[in-house]
């Protein structure tokens, strides 16, 4: 039977992971179909995460995602450069601030030779001082992880999806699974937009993969969402510090970090709370007033900053300590579950894992006759050439030339293209996260009705 | 491109300030925007109010802008507007983005006037999520009157000083409800006139004692959560919140020229004048005072210029140093312009100050360590609101010391 609404392959959940399999499936003669309930791709724990690159070095030994982080590193920095995504090579400092987090820092080393990271190294306080000059007096020790990275959150899943869709994926969105049921030959979903037979079925759904998975009947983990607080500061911040500064991580969490975004930006966070709604996403005075307390140790004139964001995101973390990726081969279904904080650096490689899995489990791997074309992003790298300054591109179209947010210098070309890109902004949230507009000190006081009005006339 | 004088930002300081040098027989006077039109804020609010100290009649905003721009233009000052300055690649050079692309411009000397902007709902560390309805009272005047997009159907203005009423006029324009507004302070700060016509005229309750706890609601804001003065919160049904006020200068320019920024005003160090702690950058408007009403910050943007053109006539030598001499607010006052001291220009301007609480009668005094520099009785103080004391003190001054401006409210008072 084959028809409009009859696939391969449906992938259920849009969020970094999800597209990351969705490109990854984009290679091969299969019929493909990404589904999220959001109106946009990444719009769960993927858009808003401390938006690192990790090395991998504090994960658990021998676990997969252990190796999957490593993995992934290396496909997304590679990729990262391929498709224009925003990336910076900051490297990390990790610093003990008292006698017994100095102790442990020989097996936080230990350890990241155990993940197969073999560069992280101790320094001396005079070293770390002169790397960090603005960094709190009181600290004990430090490790530096050289390779440890900032990213653009954003553009690394709208990529994915970008890179399916030219090669004929699709993908629904704003469409919710209502009900799972399966005959003699495929699975049968029904939708709040019209129902689909599909082979296989990836469940990448994130927060809510072990819900879904009940639906199909298995129930290997139970997600207990964990909300991160985040306050992003001014970008006058920026020169504060150079790299990452991570606390000595506990059994519990890595703990609240400073670290640069992309964007030029300052993030301080997260916090590590456990919360019962899966979409509670409020940030609390209590969270807020907990980190500044924490940078007033770290990183003592960031509190003298403006403050341009806060936001919270949660965490899919579950009861066990690894990732919950199982492929179920008779009955194509794969499950790619409790991809906690490290689904961002692991995308790639999750996607990898996943999809060989099924190709093991029996889906047909035959090769497109085109590799997909890897897509060219909106540049958003506070340190690359941007539209506003790039001579070529404002006499090739004087849109560039005109600024229309100007905290973060996003011009109406820029906005206009976000509206027309093979993964189109819907709303103002889609063009803040394709174009940085808005998204900066003023949030909107200046540019939010230029930018909705551009936004409404398309 | 060469010009005598750049002049950054064409609200009504930017302009005023350009219209001295050029009376002040400056050759080329450049002002740059990077909004679609010269007039800066004024050009937003419908309202009637501007002009009085100034022009000397009462005009609405956007009459108000129209004037001080054809009053430039007149003059033979250049105003360039979709033209914003992005950098300096080196003393003296701006970067700018502009319809016909990037380029370099060197000036002999430069007036920022980047003006100020209300901190948004983050910047004031608003817990809550993160859904549309969330304005500044910048942004709905431009949604509202520029773009005419719809806004809401019941609002809460947060804040009770000037622009909030003015929120809630272009609320009402919009046809908006607005609830309340809402100070942490014990009394409104604005006029008692504003304040009779909003709580009086149209019946909105300013509820004093009272912070924003929380905004909530998914796509759209559907609850705010206010705190009263017994401490106890409770949840108001609104899908529209607007947080006005407190002003926090453009700086970014400012703080990339390397300028000394005032910890009060959070704008560049300014001596009278609107000399910066760079010799030829000279800065006036709410980025220096933010925020005041149009007309002060385009008196006072005329000095400015006048300065500027008085240092271009003498030689405009970079190297010789400017003020140093730093006026420092101790608690409960909130900032003092100019913060710096130039003794040479005693009694030439008047001083602004600011409190952050209210305070009846207060003693106002000038130290120079144990030395007394002058004292004077006001009124009262009101935050959000400039006070004027007499400069004459700055002839009295010795170098080397900072000056510090305290307050000693009368016994009882």
């Amino acid at each position: 039977m084959t028809d409009d609404h009859t696939y391969d392959v449906v992938i259920i959940g849009a969020g970094v992971v999800g597209t990351a399999i969705g490109r990854q499936l984009a290679r091969y003669r299969l019929r493909t179909v990404m589904l999220d309930r959001c109106t946009d791709v990444g719009m769960g724990t993927s858009k808003a995460n401390t938006a690192i690159l990790h090395t991998g070095f504090d994960t658990r030994p021998g676990s997969l995602e252990s190796a999957l982080v490593r993995r992934g590193h290396e496909l997304l920095t590679a990729y990262a450069g391929r498709a224009g995504i925003a990336l910076e090579k900051t490297g990390a400092v990790l610093v003990a601030w008292d006698a017994e987090q100095a102790v442990r820092l020989d097996d936080v080393v230990t350890k990241s030779k155990a993940n197969g990271y073999l560069r992280a190294h101790r320094i001396t306080l005079e070293e770390l001082y002169r790397r960090e000059p603005a960094l709190g007096g009181g600290a004990t020790g430090a490790v530096v992880i050289p390779d440890e990275s900032i990213i653009c959150p954003w553009s690394t899943s709208i990529a994915y999806a970008t890179e399916a869709v030219g090669a004929g994926v699709e993908l629904r969105l704003g469409v919710e699974v209502t009900a799972v049921t399966r005959d003699a030959d495929a699975w049968l979903l029904r939708t709040t937009s019209g129902s689909l037979r599909s082979d296989w079925v990836v469940n990448a759904a994130g927060l809510g993969s072990d819900l879904l998975n009940h639906q199909f009947g298995h129930d290997e983990f139970t997600v207990a969402p964990r909300r991160g607080q985040l306050i992003v500061f001014d970008k006058m911040a920026r020169p504060l510090l150079s790299s990452i500064l991570l606390p000595v991580p506990t059994e519990r969490t890595k703990g609240v970090l400073v670290a640069p975004t992309v964007y030029g930006n300052v993030l301080l966070g997260p916090t590590a709370e456990d919360v019962p709604d899966r979409q509670d996403t409020a940030t609390t005075a209590v969270g807020i007033h907990g980190l500044f307390d924490a940078a007033r140790r770290i990183l003592p004139d960031l509190i003298n900053e403006e403050v341009t964001a806060t936001y919270a995101g949660l965490r899919a973390a579950t009861e066990h300590p690894d990732y919950q990726i199982t492929t179920h081969d008779r009955e194509h279904y794969a499950c790619v579950g409790g991809i906690r904080s490290t689904g961002l650096t692991a995308s790639l490689a999750i996607a990898e894992h996943v999809v060989d899995g099924m190709g093991a489990g029996g889906l047909s791997l035959a090769e497109a006759d085109h590799e997909p074309a890897v897509p060219h992003m909106p540049q958003l790298a506070e340190r690359a050439t941007r539209a506003f300054e790039d001579t070529r591109m404002i006499e090739d179209d004087p849109a560039y030339g005109h600024i229309i947010c100007f905290c973060e210098r996003v011009t109406e070309g820029e906005v206009r293209d976000a509206l027309r890109a093979p993964v189109p902004a819907v709303d103002l949230g889609g063009v803040r996260r394709r174009t940085r507009a808005t998204n900066g000190r003023c949030q909107g006081f200046f540019c939010g009705a230029a930018v909705a009005a551009q936004f409404a006339s398309g | 491109m060469t010009v005598d004088a750049l002049v950054v930002g064409a609200g009504p300081a930017g302009l005023a300030a350009a219209t001295a040098l050029k009376l002040g027989g400056t050759g080329t006077v450049l002002v740059v925007d990077r909004e679609e039109e010269a007039g800066g804020i004024p050009r937003l609010c419908e309202h009637t109010g501007f002009g009085l100290r100034d022009l000397r009649r009462v005009l609405s905003g956007p009459e108000y802008a129209r004037r001080w721009v054809e009053r430039a233009v007149a003059c033979g000052v250049e105003i360039r507007t979709r033209t914003m300055v992005t950098g300096w690649s080196a003393p003296g050079r701006a970067e700018m983005t502009g319809p016909s692309g990037v380029l370099e411009i060197d000036a002999r000397t430069i007036v920022l006037a980047t003006g100020a902007r209300e901190r948004p709902r983050a910047a004031r560390l608003v817990p809550g999520t993160r859904p549309s309805g969330i304005f500044t009272t910048g942004q709905l005047q431009q949604w509202v009157h520029r773009e005419h997009l719809p806004v809401g159907r019941r609002a809460v203005v947060v804040g009770a000083e000037h622009v909030s009423y003015s929120a809630v006029m272009t609320l009402r324009h919009a046809g908006v409800h607005p609830v309340a507004l809402v100070t942490d302070l014990p009394r409104p700060q604005s006029y008692r006139l504003f304040d009779l016509l909003v709580r009086v005229g149209l019946r909105v309750p300013v509820w004093t004692r009272t912070s924003v706890a929380g905004v909530y609601g998914r796509d759209r804001v559907d609850e705010v959560l206010v705190r009263g003065p017994d401490g106890d919160e409770r949840s108001v049904a609104v899908d529209t919140v607007v947080f006005t006020g407190d002003f926090i200068p453009d700086n970014e320019l400012a703080r990339l020229a390397g300028l000394s920024i005032d910890p009060g005003t959070r704008g560049p160090a300014c001596a009278a004048g609107g000399a910066t702690t760079a010799p030829g950058i000279f800065a006036a408007g709410n980025l220096v005072h933010p925020a005041e009403t149009a007309d002060v910050a385009a008196r006072r943007a005329l000095s400015v210029g006048r300065a500027a053109a008085t240092w271009l006539r003498q030689g405009g030598d970079r190297t010789m140093p400017g003020a140093t001499e730093r006026v420092r607010v101790a608690d409960p006052l909130h900032w003092v312009v100019p913060n710096m001291v130039d003794p040479a220009r005693a009694g030439d301007e008047s001083v602004l100050i600011r409190s952050r609480v209210f305070l009846d009668h207060p003693h106002v005094v000038m130290t120079q360590g144990h030395r007394l520099l002058a004292s004077y009785r006001l009124r009262h103080m009101i935050p959000n609101r400039s006070h004027h004391i007499p400069s004459d003190w700055w002839g009295r001054l010795r170098p080397g010391q900072d000056v510090l401006i305290s307050v000693s409210p009368r016994p009882g008072g």
